[in-house]
């Protein structure tokens, strides 16, 4: 079966270029990429760092696709040999893992085999690949594309969810069949195209089927539905844009929490968001109610990112200084939260008294969130809808607070400066990343300085400190880079668990990182002990634990 | 199985010799339809900067490109086009941080990757320089500081 995917591919490119073969002009393209990454790993018991039995991990990734015209096809071969550590460990063997082909012109779109999509924001259909956390849920099957009308956009498609990797891919069970539409008023009226008002509706239905739910308590339905609404408005430098999902009775097994076991309630979501800007100012406001949205593939315990059908966005803004980013960093919360978020963006004019010769450019950001108010009906015994709540009526639980404030400024030609201040209340007795399960309130500032010394040279310093007296108390951090435009980087850095009560585990986390750097082509190597920690790309998360050893990364494209 | 090997990396080298952006659709900030394979820039030279709002090398390189690119269209028409592959998450803040720059490139919006993917594009910031017939000419996955330069003397050399 296997062969035959690997014979397919170039057999019909061959087959594309035979038929084709006298329009000497456009040949098509072929283009591609790889990534590799290989550990080897040392054992280190004082940071926790298990010695796996393989020594060596490696993941290799590349991608060939073609494209002539209006036809395009592709394939991803995929390799974990063995799996990195800290990557599910779901992933497994070589082989390929994605593999499409398709054909589109100005109205019509097939797509066979793999794709990815979204709908709106995500929250009842997203199929997509975040490598970097093990994450790949395309569909397999078919996808049709339609646009009947300027301003009418359709899509269909029916499919099943990648799940795993064994040797190449493995699908979920259940079937997915989802449908959107999306009109564009301004697009659709031709006259309404210089209007300062734009609109655009947008509505989908997304249906799964599964069987893999057979218990016997309870009888769970098969065929499940979500809806969604969306609408974004326009008027000059104001926007809007709103969201509604709804998605019927899908009852989970949870052993944590029996009064969310197999539960009936409808799921429902809002997410809003108001903003204004001009240049150098703006201002945007953000607000979500999420209760009971946790939407699969099926309805068996899996791990945490499996089978997701449906992505449920974090209302936080996703921090990069690695103490900010990596210790208590949010996630959605899958039961439900109302969350709400505030940025403020101001650049202060260059040649003013607080501006300076550049200019200052100053973030503002708050987000917040909390446990939906629930009130619990005792109906366990018959409806088992568990609870009852109301759009943004929120409880006293408090999830998360994050205020953070960043100031940037070129201070001259040489010099580039950064500050930026993190104050955080972080609920891990819900949240559970840091495993304290306890309130954690926390607070961090970073000093960032780019120095250029000339051209090609230059430097960059960045420092960091947290204070906290909950979990593993206060970190130092410290890092020190030196580039050389275009071709090489070196980095050495430092982080220091300095206030742990553990005088044991007060220890330093050394790192040496160095790459080079040719057009699309990166090779980078890095030495050193890794803090255990939390990954998260797009407010999903992976723990990663602690390790020791050299890494070597490749990354090419063509 | 050999025979398909050969013919398929004969075919690879007849093709490598052509380049041309992917027909994929993608939409701008005010939520317009657009198609860079259908783009055109008068003949002048595009560049295509990858970039995200949680990029920090990203902005910094179109933050300094920002300083010089009235000059760089004076002297070349360039015209640059900066996709953000922010997600649902972070998508909402990409306008209101252009504004509040100032940046005058056009912003084009691939929430999903699919342009990424198109453009084998494995990790931000990654910039392309096409020239006026719509090939890429010259690539560089990285930022640090000078590299501006260096893509400031590719342009240069292509539109002469």
């Amino acid at each position: 079966m296997r062969l035959r995917y690997r014979t397919l591919i170039p057999l019909i490119i061959f087959f594309i270029l035979k038929v084709n073969g006298q329009d000497s002009k456009s040949p098509g393209i072929i283009s591609g990429n790889i990534q590799t990454i290989g550990q080897y790993y040392q054992e280190d018991t004082i940071i926790n760092a298990a010695l796996p039995e393989h020594l060596y991990g490696f993941n290799g990734f590349a991608n060939i696709n073609y494209q002539r015209g209006d036809f395009r096809a592709g394939i991803r071969y995929e390799s974990y040999l063995n799996t990195l550590e800290g990557y599910p460990t779901s992933f497994s063997g070589t082989g390929i893992g994605y593999r499409y082909l398709s054909w589109n012109n100005d109205n019509v779109g097939v797509t066979i085999g793999n794709f990815y999509d979204q709908f709106g924001s995500g929250m009842i259909f997203r199929s997509y690949e975040e490598r970097q956390l093990g994450i790949d849920n395309s569909l397999d099957g078919i996808r049709l594309t339609y646009k009947p009308i300027n301003g009418v956009y359709l899509k269909g498609m029916v499919g099943k969810q990648r799940h795993v990797f064994m040797d190449g891919l493995v699908n979920g069970n259940g079937i997915i069949r989802a449908f959107d539409s999306e009109l564009n008023f301004n697009e659709l009226l031709d006259s309404a195209n210089s209007w300062k008002f734009k609109a655009t509706l947008g509505g989908s239905f997304v249906s799964k089927f599964n069987t893999d739910n057979n218990t016997s308590f309870f009888d769970l339905p098969k065929n499940v539905g979500a809806s969604s609404i969306r609408l974004n408005l326009r008027y000059n430098k104001i926007r809007f844009s709103g969201e509604y999902v709804h998605k019927i009775n899908d009852p989970y097994p949870d052993n944590q929490d029996n009064r969310f076991n197999y539960i009936y309630k409808n799921g429902e979501g809002v997410l809003l968001n108001l903003g204004y800007s001009t240049k150098g100012f703006a201002i945007d406001f953000s607000a979500k109610h999420m209760d009971n949205m946790l939407w699969r593939s099926t309805n068996i315990n899996v791990g945490p990112t499996d089978l997701l059908i449906g992505y449920l966005p974090a209302l936080t803004k996703q921090h990069t200084y690695n103490l900010a980013a990596t210790l208590y960093p949010y996630a959605t919360n899958f039961y439900g939260e109302i969350a709400y978020q505030l940025d403020v963006l101001y650049k202060i004019p260059k040649k003013s008294l607080l501006g300076g010769k550049y200019g200052t450019s100053v973030a503002l950001n708050f987000a917040t969130a909390y446990v939906p108010e629930r009130n619990f009906i005792d109906d366990m015994e018959t409806s088992r809808n568990s609870y009852s709540t109301s759009l943004f009526s929120r409880s006293d639980s408090i999830l998360l607070q994050d205020f953070n404030v960043e100031i940037k400024r070129k201070i001259n030609k040489k010099l580039k400066l950064s500050l930026n201040y993190f104050n955080f209340i972080f609920n891990d007795d819900a949240v559970k990343v840091a495993n304290y399960y306890k309130m954690i309130y926390a607070q961090i500032a970073v000093l960032d300085l780019t120095y250029k010394i000339n051209r090609h040279h230059s430097l960059r310093f960045e420092t960091q400190a947290m204070w906290t007296n909950e979990d593993k108390g206060d970190w130092l951090f410290g890092q020190v880079e030196y580039t050389f435009s275009p071709h090489w980087y070196i980095a050495v850095l430092d982080q220091y668990n300095s206030g742990n009560e553990d005088l044991k585990k007060r220890v330093h986390y050394g790192l040496i990182s160095a790459g080079y750097i040719n057009g699309s082509h990166r090779f980078s190597f890095q030495y050193g002990k890794q803090r255990a920690g939390v990954f998260c790309v797009g407010g999903v998360c992976r723990a990663v634990p602690a390790s020791n050893g050299l890494t070597f990364s490749f990354t090419s494209s063509f | 199985m050999k025979k398909i090997l050969f013919l398929f990396s004969f075919s690879l080298f007849t093709l490598l010799s052509y380049s041309q952006l992917p027909n994929i659709n993608l939409k701008d900030v005010n939520g317009n339809t657009k198609n860079l394979s259908k783009f055109s820039n008068n003949g002048n030279p595009i560049i295509i900067s990858f970039w995200a709002t949680w990029c920090k090398p990203c902005k910094a390189e179109l933050n300094t490109i920002a300083e010089q690119y009235d000059d760089w269209i004076d002297e070349t028409g360039v015209k640059l086009i900066a996709i953000s592959i922010d997600d649902a998450r972070s998508s909402t803040r990409v306008e209101p941080y252009i504004n509040a720059q100032g940046w005058e490139y056009m912003v084009l919006l691939d929430p999903n990757g699919d342009y990424k993917r198109a453009m084998n594009v494995n990790n931000v910031p990654h910039t392309f320089l096409v020239n006026g017939d719509g090939k890429i000419v010259w690539n560089h996955n990285n930022y640090s500081p000078g590299d501006e330069d260096e893509l400031y003397e590719e342009l240069i050399k292509i539109s002469k």
